[in-house]
């Protein structure tokens, strides 16, 4: 297929991909992407800006000669962000969620990044010129406008809701179906609620940061009495420090793990079910040709039958392709969680060992301190 | 005249060491006889020898109160407002002349070190718990009961352990009982809890609520926390009131603690009436060290204001945080439920587990201490409420004192005038006035004298006794936190092979 498809493989190598630096002018975020070529020490680094994103994301959907290609669950890209509107803002909060949280955009540019990595790592779509140009040329793709390819559906109008529950032909695909509206519900509701978790720890923090300075303005130096109440002040001023840095830690750790990795499998559940509604879609349209062929008069009826062939064709493909995608899809899945658990898990045993030690010593210092 | 004296520092007017020969403290026998220092009079005060019991300040007021109990009818309805102005101590140190003076800041360092070998030589052994807190009753009329459970090794308790119930107004009752008897001289009586009428009134209604076992367990606490500092105070631990209130089975019913009783009324009469008071009572403040204590007070009462609302703010987020987590716990074990990847799915399902589990930790822990500091400075905050009222109690003490200044010059004067009429009989009542007013002159002034000492020595224990809570909750708390973070990583080492597992 390489030679007649016209289209190249990738000259990099789609694990080195990463997003090493973001500038912010006004409203637009420029992104450094980093990756080095196959099989050479030679690394590009290139700027992009979010729009540059989407030309990659619609020349993906509107590859010719893709065979099935509807049938491909396309790696979701992480909505447009807004800068000029603060982080905490319940605007970009709501559109971003955990993307919006972290330090300087870190986990939206993690998200980027998981992104074209997704798509280098596609059997498939990394074989799109448009993915080699995003990644090495350093002209900005952006300005050329391609063709609007297969679109993602961006609202649910009630009739494509019906569509949504057409009953299937095929037992793998219905079974996929459901598990699929299951689950992305429910990653979709533990996104949220984690998001919440976040948000209290950090307002926790703040409150421990406010409760610290309290004591520090307790200090005074009248005479000894005050002194020493002062002292007590004061430890206990910094034992509330290592509270506030505490939650702040393990606010850190839940973002840039399990908050990312469920934002990630809670958006690449869409992406399948988006797979699977144009799936749909095309099933129900073969289903209304197969019922026009039956009813059409003979003189209209080979044309109909060659038309409701080609619909079959179609279809079968999307569902080969599909059916292809799918297992690769939970295998990859499963994966990507497990790592993002593992990471978590680690990173909040390390706080929880870091942070049981620091309490250690000042529990003794105290126990010393005070026994006199 | 007494105008123009000022009241010298009384850090140790009136107590020595038994080695001094200069025995300033007279039993009240001696007293009797003595005459009246005049202010004029260089020569010290008679001295009958040193007797070592009575330096021990802290037996006086058992011995002058035991007459005082008697004189305040604990049963009558109309009870004394609890700031009233007591019956004065018979027996007081006689105030010294100016001589004593330049030996006042010698005896500054020794007066501390005795009273604190005093009071560790009596080993304080009493441990005082609140438990087991029963409903009695039904409907509006029902109260809640707590046994009072006394340990101790103290000879002046009857038995080594003793259990009595109480209820709430009994409580309040024994505070009301001991402000009327030390607040007048100076000594910082622990504020009672606080009464709440929400709280109590869910109790009552019967909710069983999350809530109301809350509020309970807080007055609780609080029950404890107060007898645990009134016996703490040397002279309190013997008054009789509270060796009743720990001892005896019956208690009578105190209630003249309702809010809305006659005594209750009389009550916020008076306080009203002290509050006028104080703004018309312009005192001449002469010893700076007062001046210095009170704004200090009046600082820490703001500070610690501000750290009980900072403290507060942080328990909501942590009951926050903990709705939180359960609800994440929940949908992850959904999402564990509904994954077909059997590794992946016991993983989910574990995460669900740890997150409750730490849902629960941070419950019984975190939120258990950051009460503990609410409490603390909650306690804390009405504390400096006492001690700012037992400064009240000072001024108005030279407020006495210089009214019955302002007679006597009228005596005198009125006498003077009387000189030069021709009427022996009026001439003799008029001297044997001044006599009366004198001696009510000298009273108002050693009154004066030992409340300003009282109140140094409280002021200094009070200091005293707050550093040692706040390192002992210090303590607690950084146990509480190692404990969690232990658990933590106890919980994390359990789940990090559950994640290995998947695939």
């Amino acid at each position: 297929m390489e030679g007649s498809s016209a289209e190249a493989e990738l000259s990099v190598s789609a694990s080195s991909i990463r997003i090493t630096d973001l500038t912010q002018d006004g409203d637009i975020l420029t992104f450094a992407i980093a990756s080095q070529k196959l099989n050479s020490s030679v690394g590009v680094c290139v700027f992009r800006a979010y729009e540059d994103f989407d030309w990659l994301q619609q020349s993906l959907f509107s590859q010719e000669n893709v065979p099935g290609i509807q049938g491909i669950i396309f790696p979701p890209l992480p909505p447009k962000a807004l800068p000029s509107q603060s982080n905490m803002q319940a605007k970009t909060l709501k559109q971003l969620g955990f993307l919006a949280l972290g330090k300087d955009w870190q986990g939206y540019c993690k998200a980027l990044e998981f992104y074209l990595q997704q798509v280098a790592t596609h059997p498939t779509l990394c074989k799109c010129k448009a993915l080699d140009s995003f990644l090495i040329n350093s002209e900005s793709p952006g300005k050329q406008r391609g063709r609007k390819g297969i679109l993602n559906r961006l609202s649910q109008a009630v009739e494509e809701m019906r569509k949504e529950s057409h009953k299937d032909v095929d037992n793998f695909f219905q079974n996929e179906r459901n598990k699929n509206t299951n689950i992305a519900a429910l990653s979709k509701v533990a996104t949220e609620k984690l998001l919440d978790v976040v948000m209290t720890e950090q307002k926790l923090a703040l409150a421990c940061g406010h409760f610290s300075t309290s004591l520090h303005l307790c200090v005074n130096q009248d005479d000894a009495a005050a002194v020493a109440f002062s002292k007590v002040c004061l430890k206990l001023s910094d034992i509330i420090e290592a509270v506030k840095r505490n939650f702040e830690k393990v606010a850190t750790n839940n973002l840039t793990t399990l908050g990312l990795g469920l934002d990630l499998e809670s958006r690449n559940q869409e992406a399948e079910k988006e797979m699977l509604f144009r799936r749909t879609c095309k099933l129900i349209e073969l289903e209304t040709v197969k019922k026009s062929t039956e009813k059409a008069k003979a003189n209209k009826r080979e044309v109909m039958e060659a038309f409701q062939k080609a619909v079959e064709k179609e279809f079968n493909l999307i569902s080969s392709v599909g059916k292809q995608e799918i297992e690769r899809f939970n295998n990859s899945r499963v994966n990507v969680l497990k790592n993002f658990l593992i990471d978590w898990c680690e990173q909040q045993l390390n706080a929880a060992k870091e942070y049981a030690e620091l309490y250690s010593q000042h529990l003794e210092a105290c126990r010393n301190m005070y026994s006199e | 005249m007494a105008e123009d004296r000022e009241p010298p520092p009384l850090s140790t007017a009136g107590l020595t060491e038994p080695e001094d020969g200069e025995d300033l403290f007279v039993s009240a026998a001696s007293r009797m006889e003595a005459s009246p220092a005049s202010p004029e009079d260089g020569t010290s005060t008679s001295s009958n020898g040193p007797k070592p019991e009575q330096i021990f300040l802290d037996e006086d007021p058992d011995d002058l109160f035991a007459e005082a109990t008697e004189e305040v009818s604990l049963d009558s309805p109309e009870r004394q407002p609890i700031l009233s102005d007591g019956p004065s101590p018979a027996i007081t140190p006689v105030t010294p002349t100016a001589i004593i003076d330049p030996r006042v800041d010698l005896f500054d360092q020794s007066q501390d070190e005795d009273e604190d070998e005093e009071e560790s030589r009596d080993t304080f052994d009493v441990q005082i718990s609140v438990s087991d807190p029963e409903k009695v009753g039904d409907g509006m009329n029902a109260y809640m009961v707590y046994k009072v459970t006394t340990k101790t090794s103290l000879s002046i308790f009857s038995r080594d352990e003793v259990s009595v119930k109480r209820r709430f107004s009994d409580f309040l009752g024994l505070h009301s009982k001991l402000a009327s008897k030390y607040l007048h001289i100076g000594y910082i009586v622990p504020p009672a809890p606080e009464k709440s009428l929400v709280g109590m009134t869910k109790v009552k209604v019967g909710k069983e609520d999350l809530s109301s076992v809350e509020f309970v367990e807080k007055r609780r606490s609080a029950l404890e926390r107060y007898l645990m500092r009134t016996v703490k105070h040397p002279a309190l631990l013997k008054d009789p009131d509270v060796l009743q209130f720990l001892e005896s089975s019956e208690l009578p019913r105190a209630v003249s603690t309702q809010a809305l009783s006659g005594a209750g009324i009389l009550r916020m009469v008076n306080k009203a009436a002290d509050a006028v008071n104080k703004m018309t009572i312009k005192m001449n403040e002469s010893d700076a060290w007062f001046e210095e204590k009170q704004q200090q007070f009046e600082n820490l009462d703001v500070q610690l204001r501000k750290l009980h609302t900072s403290v507060e703010s942080l328990v909501c987020h942590r009951k926050e945080l903990s709705v939180n987590t359960a609800s994440f716990a929940k949908s992850a074990a959904m999402l564990g439920n509904s994954e077909d990847h059997t590794a992946l799915s016991r993983a989910l399902s574990q995460l669900a587990e740890v997150e409750e589990k730490i849902d629960q930790l941070h419950q019984d822990q975190v939120c258990a201490d950051f009460c503990l500091f609410s409490e603390l400075l909650g306690d804390y905050v009405r504390l400096i409420g006492a001690v700012k009222g037992v400064f009240d109690q000072r001024m108005k003490t030279w407020g006495k004192w210089q009214e019955a200044q302002m007679m006597l010059q009228r005596k005198r004067e009125a006498e003077a005038k009387l000189q030069y009429g021709n009427k022996p009989d009026k001439l003799q009542q008029a001297k044997d006035e001044i006599k009366e007013w004198e001696g009510k002159v000298q009273q108002g002034e050693r009154d004066f004298e030992q409340i300003s000492k009282n109140i140094r020595r409280e002021v200094g224990r009070f200091e005293k006794d707050r550093v040692k809570d706040f390192k002992v909750v210090i303590v607690k708390y950084l146990e509480s936190l190692v404990h969690t973070q232990q658990q933590l990583i106890k919980y994390w080492e359990a789940f990090l092979p559950e994640a290995k597992a998947i695939a």
